[in-house]
């Protein structure tokens, strides 16, 4: 579809940059101002320059040796999290029922995670996995399996790992679904006529048609799972010890906690950057994948 | 329960060959399928289970031994809630917030999709990529400006200022869900409404509108969905009159040290408005997962 141009249009958009703009850039700025600026307290600030960016990119300083640890925690857990809800979401989409009201129930059943308030999910991951009056802990204790995620770091991560799973792997299960029922029946038919195996259904249709919205649901996911704070700081507070101090855990702790505003600043916005550089490789792919299927289908 | 559901002659290919079945000898069908959905419902629903269970019962219960189902059943604790107004209340701030801010977003959305939709302007993919990145932004990293922010403009502590906070990564949200659906549907309309003499507003109420009405109702889903579930700003900015139940949670319980009934009868009913809405818009949510994009 061809779109005339017309500047005009920016008039329907105005409102929305106002609104926008006003709970982005101006809290923006105040980031943009702490992080060059050092605070005793009583709200006296001194110019520090780039000093706070350079503590921070250099990993034999104290704040940068803390940055780069949270860093590739979180960037490790992100990562886990995409090898295992991506594959999962697609299996759990191909398990989908075709019709009936079995697939309103497994529709509304999945979804429910995914409306539970944030810290509740994490309050309800800390009861299930404790050892004395949760299930899950009771049952993998009985086993002879040594488990506690409040005191092993492993444990931890498995607990916070297994949550986000049981969080967000239907977010993925949803958008490969709607990408499967987008294929029409034409084309299964097609493949009976072939011979085609289950497999090569798989890897010649269903996989091509979902690779759009495989794209958003690995967009979606990298960033909520960068950005994860609520859950594990509910489950595990970010321990035991750092162990699970992921980089908007660390933040808030120099924040809030220490009120350390000019590296928290600093920090805030090397964070930003870092998700704003890779959320734009993978919004360029996908507006390339949108413009290859338009050419193909124009 | 749940893995019984999920399993049935759901495989069209079981019910379309009977015949070749009755030929050979009657072998129980391992429907795979259903076994991956039950089982994965069931991973779904077990830690579900368990709150529930938990919140009908009494904490000498709970701390006793674990019990499968509640051996002393009690509404106490959702008694609780619903008669202290620390506790109520909270629930009323939380939907207050969230419906104001799934109100605003539509509204602001509505338009500006419409030119992203239709229009090439000047600036237009670096002002959509701009809106977008504010979806991906942290919280965390707002959340202290946010504080001074809606402090100096006296918002601070109203359900205001959460749903104008929220609008940050909802209203961005919302613009790209519509843009998708009204991208669906062709210009011609727009052509043909001008030439029935339609003027615009008229024409994007009374046409427009109920055309994209499943796309409004998906982008509502979606705006309720973030507002309901996130906590960090809503708990920065806020401290007692605009309290958001799920802070409420927090607080409370460590204070009165561990009420585990009643932290889990908070915890089913927060879970209680989200499963409303899903069931209301359950023949949309594959379409709208998908962003109007398929």
């Amino acid at each position: 579809m061809t779109k005339t141009v017309n500047n005009r249009a920016w008039f329907f958009v105005l409102p929305v940059f106002a609104i926008v703009a006003f709970s982005a850039i101006l809290p923006l700025m105040t980031v943009v101002n702490y992080s060059v600026q050092d605070t005793f307290g009583n709200n006296q600030f001194f110019w520090n320059g780039i000093g706070w960016f350079q503590d921070l990119l250099d990993p034999s300083s104290q704040l940068g040796e803390r940055f780069f640890d949270s860093l590739w925690r979180t960037l490790l857990f992100s990562a886990i999290i995409l090898m295992i809800e991506v594959p999962l979401g697609i299996a759990v989409a191909l398990a989908m029922p075709r019709e009936g009201w079995t697939v309103a129930l497994c529709l509304v059943l999945m979804a429910l995670p995914l409306l539970i308030p944030w810290n509740v999910v994490g309050t309800i991951w800390q009861v299930f996995a404790r050892g004395d009056i949760g299930l899950l802990g009771w049952v993998v204790n009985r086993l002879g399996i040594d488990y506690n995620y409040t005191g092993d770091p492993l444990d931890a991560w498995i607990t916070i790992i297994v949550m986000d799973v049981w969080h967000w792997t239907s977010l993925v299960a949803l958008l490969c679904y709607a990408g499967l029922k987008s294929i029409p029946d034409a084309y299964y038919q097609a493949a009976r006529i072939d011979g085609a195996s289950r497999w090569a259904v798989f890897r010649t249709i269903q996989l091509p048609k979902m690779r759009r919205v495989l794209l958003i649901a690995v967009l979606l996911r990298f960033m909520d799972s960068f950005m994860i704070y609520t859950e594990p700081f509910v489950l595990t507070g970010g321990g035991p010890g750092n162990a699970t101090t992921f980089l908007s855990i660390d933040l808030v702790k120099l924040a809030l906690g220490q009120f350390d505003l000019g590296k928290a600043a600093a920090m805030s916005l090397v964070y930003n950057l870092i998700i704003l550089a890779i959320c734009w490789v993978f919004y360029t792919i996908m507006t390339n994948v949108d413009a290859q299927r338009g050419r193909v289908e124009a | 329960m749940t893995g019984s559901v999920a399993i049935g002659p759901t495989d069209t290919k079981a019910r379309a060959t009977p015949l070749a079945m009755n030929k050979a000898v009657p072998r129980p069908r391992v429907n795979g399928r259903a076994i991956v959905m039950g089982l994965y419902l069931l991973f779904l629903m077990l830690p579900i289970y368990w709150l529930v269970n938990m919140s009908l019962k009494t904490n000498a219960e709970i701390t006793s031994g674990l019990t499968l189902w509640p051996q002393d059943l009690t509404f106490d604790n959702y008694r609780t809630i619903f008669t202290d107004e620390s506790w109520y209340s909270g629930y009323i701030n939380s939907l207050t917030y969230v419906l104001i801010n799934t109100v605003l977003s539509i509204s602001f959305a509505l338009p500006a999709a419409y030119a992203f939709s239709r229009y090439r302007f000047l600036g237009d993919k670096h002002l959509f990529f701009w809106l977008l990145t504010n979806r991906m932004a942290p919280p965390a990293v707002f959340a202290l400006p946010f504080f001074n922010l809606y402090s100096a403009v006296g918002l601070f502590d109203t359900p205001w200022a959460v749903a104008l906070a929220h609008c940050l990564f909802n209203v961005p949200l919302a613009v790209w869900i519509l843009e998708g659906f009204m991208s669906g549907v062709p210009r011609e309309i727009d052509e043909t409404a001008a030439i029935d003499g339609y003027s615009f507003p008229r024409f994007f109420v009374k046409i427009f509108m109920p055309l994209i009405a499943s796309g409004i109702g998906v982008a509502a889903f979606f705006c309720f969905m973030f507002s309901w579930v996130e906590l960090l700003l809503a708990r920065t900015l806020t401290s007692v009159n605009a309290k958001p139940i799920a802070a409420t949670m927090t607080r409370t319980v460590s204070a009165a040290g561990m009420d585990w009934g009643l932290l889990a009868a908070a915890g089913v009913l927060t879970i209680v408005p989200g499963a409303l809405v899903i069931w209301f818009v359950r023949n949309y949510i594959a379409k709208g997962f998908a962003l109007g994009r398929v």
